[in-house]
């Protein structure tokens, strides 16, 4: 299982990504995510610190879930992007879509 | 279980002349699910033994992950009676990726930057784009079924 999803005190769902988001596991992420939103989750840090790399597809599941999650007026934060994957938003300007804190903790901070 | 791809590496003999001094070559079957092994075992010959920078693994990495979905869904449409091969040039300064499909091609020149509005916001549409922006260069055979990137190491 390359997702693994843990809900802290306050309610903010965390979700894990061990390996690498890419077109063969995407879905994977998205049903996680929907499966949430479904049972009522709303607040979602998504953390890439045990993630080696992100391609497009996988790039394209992270934009799917996150209008799906503001659709429903909840939000999606990023965490523990190390500077390569970072490059991979900065090069596509997905830096300016998604809230993204250098760690889950401070990715929860305030959330 | 036994794995479907088709590895064959091959090392110039030292003093052998030009040419690349190893070339790694895989078969790939049309299943996006084979992506992340095909992408490992490249990445693990590629820099057996040698100190890169990590940068570059992961340059190649996400860029080889591309191009073989793209010959995966587009080219071969995830056909089980095509497959998609893989051809790595290894020298001393430079890495040279071939992934050929067995697709009909499509003109590079055709896909729109993804940077627009509408572009950034889309679910698809990036992956030829990060390919130009992560390796030193890119070129395509006539018929558009072949990518060729190339990675000096810096």
């Amino acid at each position: 299982m390359a997702f693994t999803q843990s809900r802290q005190e306050n309610g903010v769902v965390v979700v894990r990504s061990d390996g690498q988001l890419i077109v063969g596991n995407r879905h994977e992420l998205k049903e996680l995510v929907q499966g949430a939103l479904a049972a009522g989750d709303r607040r979602f840090v998504l953390d890439f610190s045990h993630t080696g790399y992100i391609d497009s597809s996988g790039l394209g599941a992270l934009v799917t879930v996150a209008r799906q999650v503001r659709e429903l007026g909840g939000e999606m934060r990023l965490a523990g992007l190390n500077d390569d994957l970072r490059s991979l938003f900065e090069l596509t300007k997905l830096d300016t879509l998604f809230a993204i804190a250098d760690s889950p903790a401070q990715a929860l901070a305030g959330f | 279980m036994t794995s479907p791809l088709r590895l064959c590496v091959r090392r110039r003999p030292a003093g052998g002349g030009e040419g690349p001094d190893i070339i790694v070559s895989l078969s790939v079957p049309s299943d996006v699910g084979c992506i992340e092994e095909a992408v490992a075992l490249v990445a693990r010959h590629c820099f057996a033994g040698a100190s890169v920078a990590e940068r570059m693994r992961f340059r190649l990495q996400v860029a080889l992950s591309e191009a073989l979905a793209n010959a995966i869904l587009r080219g071969n449409r995830e056909d089980a009676t095509k497959r998609a091969a893989v051809r790595v040039e290894l020298a001393a300064d430079v890495i040279r990726v071939h992934v050929t499909d067995e697709g009909s091609g499509f003109d590079p020149r055709a896909v729109p930057e993804p940077l627009g509005p509408d572009g950034i916001q889309g679910a698809g549409g990036r992956g030829l784009f990060l390919i130009r922006k992560l390796v030193d260069a890119v070129e395509f055979n006539d018929r558009g079924n072949s990518i060729c990137m190339t990675l000096r190491r810096r």
